[in-house]
């Protein structure tokens, strides 16, 4: 192998900071944040701030309203409200603190080692946290103020540790699907101890849902601390409280009501600023979970179609014909493609194959001709026909009806395509009554029929069953029964076969072939396999970077191929390759949308690139009737077409 | 060819699991031998035992019953304590590039960590070695400070197998290793890793459920079903002439990567959702609901692996099966894999 260093595109997301961008991008959240640490800051510094001491008196002053002397005006016994909000703080957000720490530090680990171990170690954590939450807090706390009368330290030690099974839950769930991540095993692999495991690897992965507890609870424990202040269960009459102010404003609103607004809204203030920041840390893991996992099956995210001629074939009128397929990713600086100028086209009967590596733009040019695009992707410009009829144009409702009868979808999970939650049976009668006027019974017997033409073996025990009881192959038998309910003329399969077993995979595409071969059905068959192309194809369309690069009846192709980089990726094939010789044919990977050249978008991993392939694109030139291809040199490379 | 001392040896190995009330046989008796500088495959269809094997190795699930022998060493059933020692001798590099690397540590970091739970942690030892281990697989020094998610999948795969690679170890398991990548890649890292066994005189367990792939990496090959070893023995042979009749249903049902070949072909297997339910794979043989071969016999004894030719084969019905085949694909238009593309000057 060449000494080549492998560096393929790199994606500007960068994983630390992400959520912290994103949290950025919210001003709310830095608001509140912003308001969290005033109120710490403030209350710390309470005695250089306070223009009074909270405790002095001045009868002579009490119930004023808010002065120059008295920002925030006076109580009963005149004093000032301020300084009383200010030195307030330092009790409450005491209070809090205690039980936040009480929480992480005993939730925190509990839920780690139990998500973790598991077995019995869980087991037992497990019922421990059943019985602490089975505990009326507030009750639980009433008692142990009677032991230890107006101590509000134990009060609130007492309520994180009756907060802690709730953390200690969300601890151990989040660390239980991290459990399963395969660096997990890797780093046991790599010889670190268990403890090292919990804090390296599994304990920052939780931390999200750690930070949305911790910020919920403490929102909480300041209700409750204010609870139990305005009971005057904790502080002595000398100290102030917030929840004390709001107790003492009750008692004389009749001649002041202002008295309770600043207590008031400094607490709603307070818990509100702790529920945004809890909120929006859940939005920013939600989004980052999201966007890695688009990212990581590298599916809808990127992908790019190629053109074809769709009216080529002039005079009869093509099942399926795209012409000019153009899909867009918005961003800021504008607009990405991620498919490009593809035009295809599929007969009745016919099997056209499309074929690309990961981000080549197959499923989004599938995607966009159903107009099922995830919602980032926007498909620009080109027109789609079907049976020679523009549906481009088509208004929702109307191509809601064209899908799933003229036009039938399926994927590579096919369980996606299956409730979990009903029977197959009653899913294929839905399935069959919104396609056509069905009672009940007749329903019933046409998906009976259909499941066993799908060659499912006792169709009535699979009706009767539901999508996990059965195998992957199974499950693609049903949900091309359920394709096959509003009678497609054409089925576009996305990877139909990708998960499953070659053994499998061989029954499920003799069986489309059969179901072709009965119900001439045009299929659109999307895969990354060159067996699966050799096996079903008549035509196939290779996609490189957004575009379709060659075109080419299959058997061709295979003898001939005319492009470089259906070369290389029908060289790359194992079973191509000599004994001991190496396999390698194209450095890299295939580039990402935005980061495509305008010249040949292969050339930088094509070893035939010469000066005219940069610069300026590169169009798809016809080389016989059926051949297309997307490169300046193929005549020279090649050499010239036998007819 | 010289017979290098064996590195890892099963003897007779089980692993059961138990699921609801009844007990799932994993793997069953499973024997095998990994020679030293060699690469063995594994293959067969999911819920095979493939990776339930290099679990077992690693000591990640229990051994119900039977030895594995490490360097001349039983390790079976070893504690944790006494099993980190050996991590210094085997890993493993995973199917998922994606998920097998800790999204929040930079590859620097994940590289660094099996040096450091080895004693290893001078700052520049450890720099040093990532950033020759870096080199060895290819990948720019600069890759030590990037984040997963800035990688494409073949870049992950080759930090996967630098993180493998760093403690020098003498057994990897490639568990499905290039199974998520795209053919190009999937070439790029079958180069890299034919290329760092003869460098550096690793042994590969290869599992895999492409029979391409592994016909292309080894040595020779080990073909389970439902946890029984079904044939093993020089992957040349086993692959021109398959002495089981699974491991002619596998190789037949793979699609030819040329339309005119694959249209001769015919997969011989019932369909599975066909199989017929019922035998009892403690008395008779595992495949033989599935197989087109299979006489009362083979429903009632179980078949014991035997020598037949170069390889060995649990099927009491070898060599008599060939014969039916032959006269079942009517006049053999079975085409081997001898045909190459076009050499593009």
């Amino acid at each position: 192998m060449s000494s080549v260093v492998a560096i393929e595109h790199v994606e500007p997301v960068s994983g630390r900071s992400s959520v912290v961008r994103s949290l950025h991008r919210r001003p709310l959240v830095v608001v509140a944040v912003a308001f969290v640490a005033a109120l710490v800051l403030v209350s710390l510094i309470a005695p250089w701030l306070a223009p009074y001491d909270p405790r002095a008196q001045d009868l002579s002053n009490a119930l004023g309203g808010p002065t120059s002397h008295h920002l925030l005006g006076t109580d009963s016994l005149g004093r000032d409200v301020l300084s009383k909000i200010l030195y307030g703080g330092r009790r409450s957000l005491l209070s809090i603190a205690e039980g936040v720490v009480v929480v992480l530090t005993l939730g925190v680990p509990l839920g780690l080692i139990a998500g973790y171990r598991g077995g019995w170690t869980d087991q037992a954590l497990g019922r421990l946290a059943e019985v602490l939450l089975a505990v009326p807090a507030i009750i639980f706390v009433l008692v142990v103020l009677a032991v230890a009368p107006h101590n509000e330290d134990v009060a609130m030690v007492t309520f994180g540790v009756l907060g802690v099974p709730v953390m200690f839950r969300v601890v151990r769930g989040a660390s239980l699907r991290v459990r399963e991540d395969l660096y997990v095993s890797a780093a046991r692999i790599s010889g670190l101890s268990h403890p090292r495991i919990m804090v390296r690897h599994v304990l920052p992965r939780v931390k999200g849902p750690i930070i949305v507890q911790a910020t919920l609870f403490a929102a909480y424990a300041l209700l409750f601390e204010t609870g139990l202040a305005y009971l005057g269960l904790t502080s002595d009459a000398g100290t102030p409280t917030w929840g004390g102010m709001v107790g003492e404003a009750s008692a004389v609103i009749e001649q002041q009501r202002w008295l309770l607004v600043p207590p008031g809204v400094v607490i709603a203030l307070t818990i509100l600023a702790f529920a945004v920041i809890g909120d929006a840390t859940r939005d920013a893991l939600s989004e980052r979970t999201q966007s890695s996992r688009a990212s990581s099956r590298g599916r809808p995210t990127l992908s790019t179609p190629a053109p074809s001629h769709a009216g080529r074939h002039a005079g009869d009128v093509q099942l399926l014909a795209v012409d000019n397929l153009r899909v867009v990713l918005p961003d800021d600086r504008g607009e990405v493609p991620v498919v490009d100028s593809v035009s295809l086209s599929v007969a009745a009967g016919e099997t056209v194959g499309l074929v690309g590596e990961s981000g080549s733009g197959k499923t989004v040019t599938a995607l966009a001709l159903l107009r099922l695009l995830p919602p980032a992707l926007r498909m620009s410009s080109g027109s789609v026909c079907v049976e020679g009829v523009d549906v481009s144009s088509m208004s929702e409702r109307a191509f809601d009806r064209l899908r799933g009868s003229t036009l039938a979808y399926i994927s590579q999970e096919p369980q996606s395509a299956l409730d979990p939650t009903f029977t197959l049976g009653s899913q294929l009668v839905e399935v069959v009554r919104r396609h056509e006027e069905a009672s009940r019974p007749k329903a019933r017997r046409r998906a009976l029929e259909l499941l066993g033409m799908v060659e499912l073996p006792d169709p009535e025990r699979v009706a009767r069953s539901r999508a996990h009881e059965l195998s992957g192959g199974m499950a693609q038998r049903v949900a091309i029964a359920i394709a096959l309910a509003g009678r497609p003329k054409l089925l576009i399969a996305d990877e139909p076969t990708t998960a499953l077993d070659v053994t499998v995979q061989a029954e499920i595409l003799a069986l489309l072939k059969r179901i072709q071969r009965e119900t001439h059905m045009g299929l659109l068959l999307i895969t990354h396999n060159w067996g699966v192309v050799a096996d079903s194809c008549d035509r196939t369309m290779v996609m490189y970077a957004g575009q379709i690069v060659e075109e080419s009846p299959s058997q061709d192709l295979f003898d001939r191929p005319r492009h470089p980089y259906t070369l290389g990726l029908l060289n790359s094939h194992p079973a191509m390759a000599r004994a001991g010789a190496a396999l390698t044919t194209m450095q890299g990977g295939v580039p990402s949308p935005g980061s495509w050249p305008t010249g040949c978008r292969f050339a930088s991993r094509c070893r035939f690139v010469a000066s005219e392939c940069t610069g300026h694109a590169i169009p798809l030139t016809q080389q016989s009737t059926h051949r297309s291809t997307r490169c300046v040199r193929t005549a020279e490379i090649f050499g010239e077409v036998h007819a | 060819m010289t017979e290098a001392p064996p590195l890892l040896e099963l003897r007779e190995v089980s692993v059961r699991f138990r699921q609801r009330r009844h007990e799932v046989k994993a793997i069953d008796r499973v024997s095998l031998t990994v020679r030293s500088g060699s690469s063995v495959g594994l293959v067969g269809e999911s819920g095979s035992g493939k990776s339930t094997i290099a679990r077992a190795v690693l000591g990640l699930v229990p051994v119900s019953a039977g030895d594995i022998v490490f360097n001349g060493c039983t390790i079976t059933n070893l504690s944790f304590k006494a099993r980190r020692s050996l991590y210094r001798e085997m890993q493993l590099v995973f199917q998922d590039p994606f998920s097998s690397l800790n999204p929040d540590r930079t590859i620097g970091a994940t590289l660094a960590e099996p040096l450091e739970s080895f004693g290893i942690n001078t700052r520049d030892e450890v720099r040093r070695r990532v950033a020759e281990i870096l080199e060895r697989v290819h990948l720019a020094g600069g890759v030590a400070a990037r984040f997963p998610n800035e990688l494409s999948g073949g870049q992950r795969q080759r930090v996967a197998i630098a993180r493998a690679l760093i403690l020098e170890p003498r057994l990897v398991i490639c568990d499905e290793a290039v199974s998520a990548l795209d053919l190009s890649v999937q070439a790029q890292i079958l180069d890299l890793l034919a290329e760092l066994q003869a460098h550096l005189g690793l042994t590969y367990l290869f599992i895999s459920h492409d029979l391409d792939v592994v016909r292309h990496m080894c040595d020779e090959t080990i073909v389970l079903y439902r946890g029984q070893v079904m044939e093993c023995g020089q992957t040349s042979d086993l692959t021109k002439a398959p002495a089981h009749p699974y491991t002619d249903a596998l190789q037949r049902a793979a699609p030819l990567p040329d339309p005119r070949l694959q249209k001769h072909r015919r997969p011989p297997l019932r369909p599975v959702a066909a199989a017929p339910s019922g035998g009892d794979p403690d008395i008779g043989c595992v495949f033989a609901p599935r197989c087109a071969y299979a006489v009362a016999a083979c429903w009632s004894t179980r078949p014991h692996l035997r020598a037949a030719g170069s390889v060995s084969v649990a099927c009491d019905r070898y060599p008599a099966w060939r014969g039916e085949s032959k006269s079942l694909s009517n006049g053999g238009s079975e085409a081997t894999f001898e045909f190459q593309l076009p050499e593009v000057r």
